[in-house]
């Protein structure tokens, strides 16, 4: 079973040959047009490549696909009408950029959760840092004799470090 | 004869790492010195035997030995000797065999270096080591054995992939390797310092050089990488994120945040639970990232040596050292004790800012490479993960990650006062206002994202520039004065500086070429010109050569500005006639600020004219410009004399058993 | 509390690893199914075939459209190419299913000259009751193919209730014959 998986693969990439990605003939006349073109490529997956947009791949299908989109642009489709064409056909696999759903939230608000979960964390820990050392200055109350001890010290010190 | 030598010295290798692993963690649990010591020549033994063994294969590269079998699948007596030599790791078991050889070489390393490290400590960072290496041993033996012989030997081997027969590509994978492989020695360390139950900022100290020699080498590998990718796959694209590039990137921004956390435990005393941790993790992701590759359980175009039986292998070295070390950690994290006291706002505070972006940069990777796996193998739809998500999410971490960074550096330690700092960055607010300014006038405001970049580079950068300025007081002073304190600065201050600020370039070539790329795509006879951003290319011809091991139709471009000629191009199509492959070799030629890219593609149907894309990057050199400058910064920070050998290890320090006494002074402000 | 906290990576970790080996090990040994990161399920699973009418490949006129796979109980819906070399691997399945066993398949030539795809039926033999040219794979695309050949199966309201990618090999013609029996019913 696997080899002949490795066998489809194979014939797919050789189906894959490496031309150019965008070929001068698929592109649109309208500079607007060909340019949200070029955007919705980059937001679907070349399924034969695995992973890259169609508008990087050299495939086969990956160029029906181009020039699927440009159609339906042509037609007068919204960037999310021609998205939705390829996504009834293909499925979720198309989309580079998965659906917000329950079954992705964890995918797209999880960096999110561990950004408040770790900052809380890190303010937790700042603060902790922060009142001991309060607290480490109250208990460690210096008299006047103390503090002009350290002065001089400090004093003699930076003479030191100058020289 | 030399492939059973090479055989021979992997299994006496093995015997040394077990030798390694063991005796030295029994000598220090009972403070045995004998037994302690003997990690130190086992360690240099085994990289000894691996150094045979590796050479070895690299022989039957050379010579063309078909009759081993690794050596038939992977190479062909045609193809040039560089290629011959890089083939020796660009496969599955003989990359395998590179990673052991730096493993051993690390722990090595360490056994020549670590005079200044307490007997007990060092032992068991050996032992921890040994146990890595008895891992990929035995794996390497068990299931990638490169040695094996192929009887009959065939006339001649099946040739490397001809997308790996490349310069950048031939030394990628080591870089990448000696990064990755680099972690397991700071791994080897927290084990360690989780074992004596006992980390103080001499610990942060001794980790911190090897973290570096792993980062540094981490950011060449993935440099090489993507500039591989620019170059190599024709459209000028440099990242994708695909699960194997993603696989590098997690490492290393674990190691960021890990080289930076180390500073707070050498400086302060703090923050040590979270850097025993991260030290954990940074090497747990580079072993996830070489179980994706290898193991199949992701699709990926670079992904190679996809064997399910290897994945369980691997899988199975990465629960023992990652599980194992986590359990260790969980038992004895809890009994390290807090140290030193700082404000929120301090440079302390500023790495714990940078250390919370980080990490929570790796885990948003993390996420968006593995949640297609874990979704699927609960049973729920396949997606794809791509380029719109992370820079959905990717991205904004970065641009607070920046601003921080250009102010971390000049607060003080301890506590410190943000407008003040804020205040002495002022040069750098007005250059980067300036770099706004130009972008505006230059590129206009299509694209606002495109802009906050820029200005976030141009503040890396200067902020850099000016906090080292104000470092050396610059035009406050007489210059001679000034010159007179960037001389008694610390190598490490110099090196913070210089890798800032070459991430700022970086990111100016990121920035610059995602969002200001012209291209022309089109159909093109001899004769004929096109003109992109300005640049005006003419075809002069195509013509079919044959080199070496492959066919090649190569077109010639004549590049002209106003009418004068800039550069010469010579876009290919390869076929490999061995390898049944195609490939294209873009043509570039860089300006520095920008690269002219043209690439050649098929002859139309008509058979009079080609298809061509011609490309205008700007800026796009500053990306591996930028990468190479903060490897250096790395490498000048790691010249630091703290962490030279021999060099008295400051006040109190016995040598003997790790102190509290090893404090750096604080660079004079 | 930080013992939890430190517990967490663990945990985290272990749930994680689980994961993997599940896809990797597991999931091959509890499911049947091996893990396989590059097979997509189809998009129209359970919904009906898409809208399409294709000209006939042979002189018989016998086009593939929607229409015609509405009615007649279960069908298979084959898309193959005359240059893709794993069609060849999987042809002998597709005739034994055709001849041995009744089921009736149409074929769908995808992006493929004629001539071509009607030299590799006169060679391997011809199992289809009705073949439509696809010659732009336009149609291939609405029916969500991605890679040849792939074989549909369709019930009697035209509803897809199956997709396979790849060749069919005896073990999944077992399978699909199952599936056939059970729907045609």
């Amino acid at each position: 079973m696997r080899r002949w998986h490795a066998l489809l693969t194979l014939v797919l990439l050789l189906l894959a040959s490496p031309t150019l990605a965008v070929m001068p003939d698929e592109k649109l006349a309208d500079p607007a047009l060909e340019a949200r073109a070029r955007e919705i490529s980059k937001e679907l997956r070349c399924l034969v490549c695995q992973n890259q947009s169609i508008d990087d791949s050299d495939a086969g299908l990956a160029r029906d696909l181009r020039v699927l989109v440009r159609e339906r642009l042509v037609a007068g489709d919204s960037n999310d009408q021609v998205l939705r064409f390829v996504h009834d056909r293909y499925g979720d696999f198309v989309l580079l950029r998965p659906p917000v759903r329950p079954e992705t939230w964890g995918l797209w608000f999880g960096p999110a959760v561990v950004l408040l979960i770790a900052g809380a964390g890190a303010a937790v820990y700042l603060r902790g840092r922060r009142k001991d050392a309060h607290a480490v200055a109250v208990s460690a109350d210096l008299t006047p004799e103390e503090e002009a001890r350290i002065a001089a010290l400090l004093a003699k010190e930076r003479g030191e470090k100058r020289s | 004869m030399i492939p059973e030598i090479g055989h021979y010295a992997l299994v006496l290798a093995l015997l040394l790492a077990i030798v390694q692993s063991v005796m030295p963690l029994v000598g220090a649990a009972r403070g045995n010195v004998a037994w302690m010591e003997v990690g130190r020549p086992a360690a240099y033994g085994q990289l000894l035997m691996v150094t045979v063994a590796f050479g070895a294969l690299m022989w039957a590269y050379i010579v063309s030995d078909f009759s081993v079998l690794n050596v038939a699948e992977n190479s062909h007596s045609l193809k040039p000797m560089l290629y011959k030599i890089s083939g020796t790791w660009g496969n599955h078991e003989g990359s395998l065999i590179l990673w052991v050889l730096m493993l051993a070489l690390f722990g090595a390393a360490v056994a020549w270096f670590g005079g200044n490290l307490p007997p007990t400590l060092k032992a068991r960072v050996l032992a921890v080591q040994g146990m890595i290496g008895v891992g990929f041993l035995l794996f390497t033996l068990g299931t990638s054995n490169p040695f094996i012989r192929l009887d009959p030997a065939p006339l001649d081997g099946q040739d490397l992939n001809p997308l790996l027969q490349d310069p950048g590509l031939a030394f990628h994978p080591p870089f990448l390797y000696l990064g990755y492989v680099g972690f397991s020695l700071t791994f080897s360390f927290a084990a360690a310092a989780l074992i004596e139950g006992r980390v103080d900022p001499a610990w942060g100290r001794w980790v911190r050089p090897w973290t570096l020699v792993a980062w540094a080498s981490l950011t060449l590998g993935i440099a090489l990488g993507s500039w591989w990718a620019y170059y190599e796959l024709g459209w000028g694209g440099w990242w994708f994120w695909d699960p194997v590039e993603n696989a590098s990137l997690m490492p290393w921004l674990a190691g960021t945040a890990l080289l930076h956390s180390a500073i707070v435990v050498e400086k302060r005393d703090a923050l040590k639970t979270w850097t025993i941790l991260l030290a954990i993790l940074t090497f747990a992701l580079s072993l996830m990232g070489t179980f994706l590759v290898r193991s199949g359980v992701l699709t990926s175009v670079h992904a190679f040596a996809v064997d399910p039986q290897r994945g369980i292998a691997i899988l199975f070295l990465l629960v023992l050292a990652t599980g194992g070390s986590l359990i260790l950690y969980a038992m004895r994290a809890p009994s390290l004790k807090t140290g030193g006291l700082f404000a929120p706002v301090s440079r302390e505070g500023a790495l714990v800012l940078n250390n919370l972006l980080l990490s929570t940069a790796t885990a948003t990777v993390l996420i968006g490479t593995l949640y297609p796996l874990v979704l699927d193998a609960m049973g729920g739809s396949k997606i794809s993960v791509g380029p719109p998500f992370f820079n959905a999410t990717f991205v904004p971490l970065m641009i607070p990650l920046v601003a921080a960074m250009a102010v971390g550096p000049l607060l003080a330690g301890k506590r410190a006062d943000l407008a003040g700092a804020l205040g002495r960055l002022w040069a750098a607010i007005a250059l980067t206002a300036v770099v706004v300014l130009w972008a505006l006038w230059a590129h206009g405001a299509d694209s606002v994202l495109a802009l906050v970049g820029i200005a976030m580079a141009a503040w890396a950068f200067f902020g850099a520039i000016v906090e080292m300025a104000e470092r050396i007081r610059l035009f406050r002073v007489p210059l001679a004065d000034s010159i007179a304190r960037a001389r008694g600065l610390p190598h490490g201050a110099w090196g913070t500086t210089i890798a800032h600020a070459g991430l700022g370039v970086a990111i100016a070539g990121m920035v610059g070429t995602s969002a200001w790329v012209s291209e022309d795509i089109r159909v093109m006879r001899v004769g004929d010109t096109a003109t992109v951003a300005g640049y005006e290319f003419r075809l002069d011809k195509v013509e079919e050569l044959r080199v070496d091991n492959y066919i090649t139709e190569q077109g010639t471009f004549t590049v002209l500005r106003d009418g004068a000629v800039i550069a010469t191009l010579y876009p290919e199509q390869r076929w490999y006639p061995v390898a049944r492959m195609e490939t294209t070799e873009a043509a570039i030629h860089t300006t520095f600020v920008s690269d002219l890219y043209a690439v050649l593609g098929d002859r139309t149907e008509d058979g009079t004219g080609h298809t061509v894309r011609l490309y205008h990057h700007p800026l796009v050199p500053w990306i591996w410009f930028g990468s190479v400058v903060m490897v250096i910064g790395g490498l000048v920070s790691l010249s630091d004399r703290r962490f030279r050998i021999g060099v008295p290890q400051g006040r109190g320090q016995s040598g003997k058993a790790p102190s509290a006494g090893g404090i750096a002074p604080q660079p004079a402000e | 509390m930080s013992r939890v906290v430190i517990l967490l990576p663990v945990v985290l970790f272990f749930a994680l690893a689980g994961v993997f080996a599940y896809a990797l090990y597991f999931k091959e040994l509890f499911t049947g199914v091996a893990h396989n990161p590059s097979e997509l399920p189809s998009a129209l699973i359970d919904r009906p075939a898409p809208e399409f009418a294709l000209p006939a490949l042979r002189d018989d006129g016998q086009g593939l459209s929607s229409a015609d796979l509405k009615g007649g109980g279960a069908k298979l819906v084959n898309v193959f190419a005359s240059w893709c070399a794993p069609c060849r691997i999987e042809h002998p399945q597709l005739m034994e299913m055709a001849k041995a066993h009744g089921v009736t398949l149409h074929g769908i030539a995808y992006k493929d000259k004629p001539e071509d795809s009607r030299r590799f039926l006169e060679v391997l033999g011809d199992p289809f009751t009705r073949v439509g040219v696809d010659r732009d794979g336009r149609a291939a695309i609405d029916w969500g193919v991605y890679g040849v050949p792939e074989t549909y199966v369709v019930d009697a309201d035209g509803h897809i209730r199956y997709r396979h990618v790849g060749p069919l090999m005896p073990q999944d013609m077992e399978k699909m014959l199952g599936m056939v029996r059970e729907l045609g019913r």
